[in-house]
């Protein structure tokens, strides 16, 4: 089941990146995607049971992706007024929020998502305890439930549907 | 028609790309200049990349450019987030001007 997903991802990559799809391309790309599942079919994907409900791919498209873009355009608008200003309003630091998420690849997929947000980077992730660690360019809230109620919680309730 | 919005979106990811230049120059600590930098860049590259990809059309180059996007994408904020964790590690300071740093007061992992 895992190595069945593990190629069928692989396979996709070599079809995109090798796109006017002839015969003997594509079974080379057969070929290159069961040496690789065979070398690291072991490592990836610990929870393969996620990939094969067909709601998840949905939320995670039209949920998502277009959450993400939204925040990214507003911090690159924001990043760009900060830069140019004069005397911008600066009040830097490193604050501490909580998150629930234990999984491996959502907890990327959501410290990614907190360095897309506006004036925020992720500097560090405890995985065990469910800290994360974030660099914020002007920071509002000091204790850590009002500033994960800000700085995590949106992107929380999203992947919650994606990968539990 | 199509011609005239790539070379406006390629022409936006260009003054995203000067914006995040300057930013590395102006700004006063490492971890706001690569906050800048990682920004900036990713978006103004992203908007060059789509304005390439309405000139070209979906051919083998314009699906190229659509795994590159997506790559870029996934894989920027990583980049950031290590080389951010190894300047906190080691030891780099916040700029004055800070308000806080909870990294340092409660994780015993940052000791010498």
């Amino acid at each position: 089941m895992r190595k069945l997903i593990l190629f069928i991802i692989s396979l996709l990559t070599w079809i995109f990146l090798d796109w006017p799809l002839l015969p003997l391309n594509f079974l080379i790309g057969v070929a290159a995607s069961i040496f690789v599942v065979y070398v690291v079919g072991d490592l990836c994907l610990k929870t393969p049971g996620v990939w094969s409900q067909p709601q998840r791919y949905f939320y995670y498209i039209f949920l998502y992706l277009p959450t993400v873009v939204w925040e990214m355009t507003k911090a690159n608008i924001d990043a760009a007024i900060h830069i140019l200003h004069p005397d911008p309003a600066f009040k830097p630091g490193i604050v501490k929020v909580k998150t629930i998420l234990k999984n491996e690849i959502a907890l990327t997929a959501l410290a990614n998502s907190i360095s897309y947000m506006p004036g925020m980077i992720v500097v560090d992730i405890d995985p065990e305890n469910g800290f994360l660690y974030v660099h914020w360019n002007d920071v509002k809230h000091q204790e850590m439930t009002s500033a994960t109620k800000v700085i995590v919680e949106k992107f929380e309730k999203i992947l919650l549907k994606i990968f539990y | 028609m199509i011609n005239s919005l790539g070379v406006f979106f390629i022409i936006i990811g260009l003054i995203f790309d000067v914006i995040g230049g300057i930013g590395l120059v102006r700004l006063p600590d490492v971890y706001s200049r690569l906050q800048a930098a990682f920004k900036c860049v990713t978006i103004g590259t992203s908007n060059i990349l789509l304005g390439v990809l309405l000139i070209v059309g979906f051919n083998a180059t314009g699906m190229k450019i659509l795994v590159c996007a997506a790559f870029l994408i996934f894989t920027a904020p990583v980049a950031a987030h290590a080389l951010l964790r190894a300047a906190r590690r080691s030891g780099v300071p916040l700029t004055l001007q800070s308000v806080v740093d909870q990294y340092e007061s409660e994780d015993v992992k940052t000791d010498e």
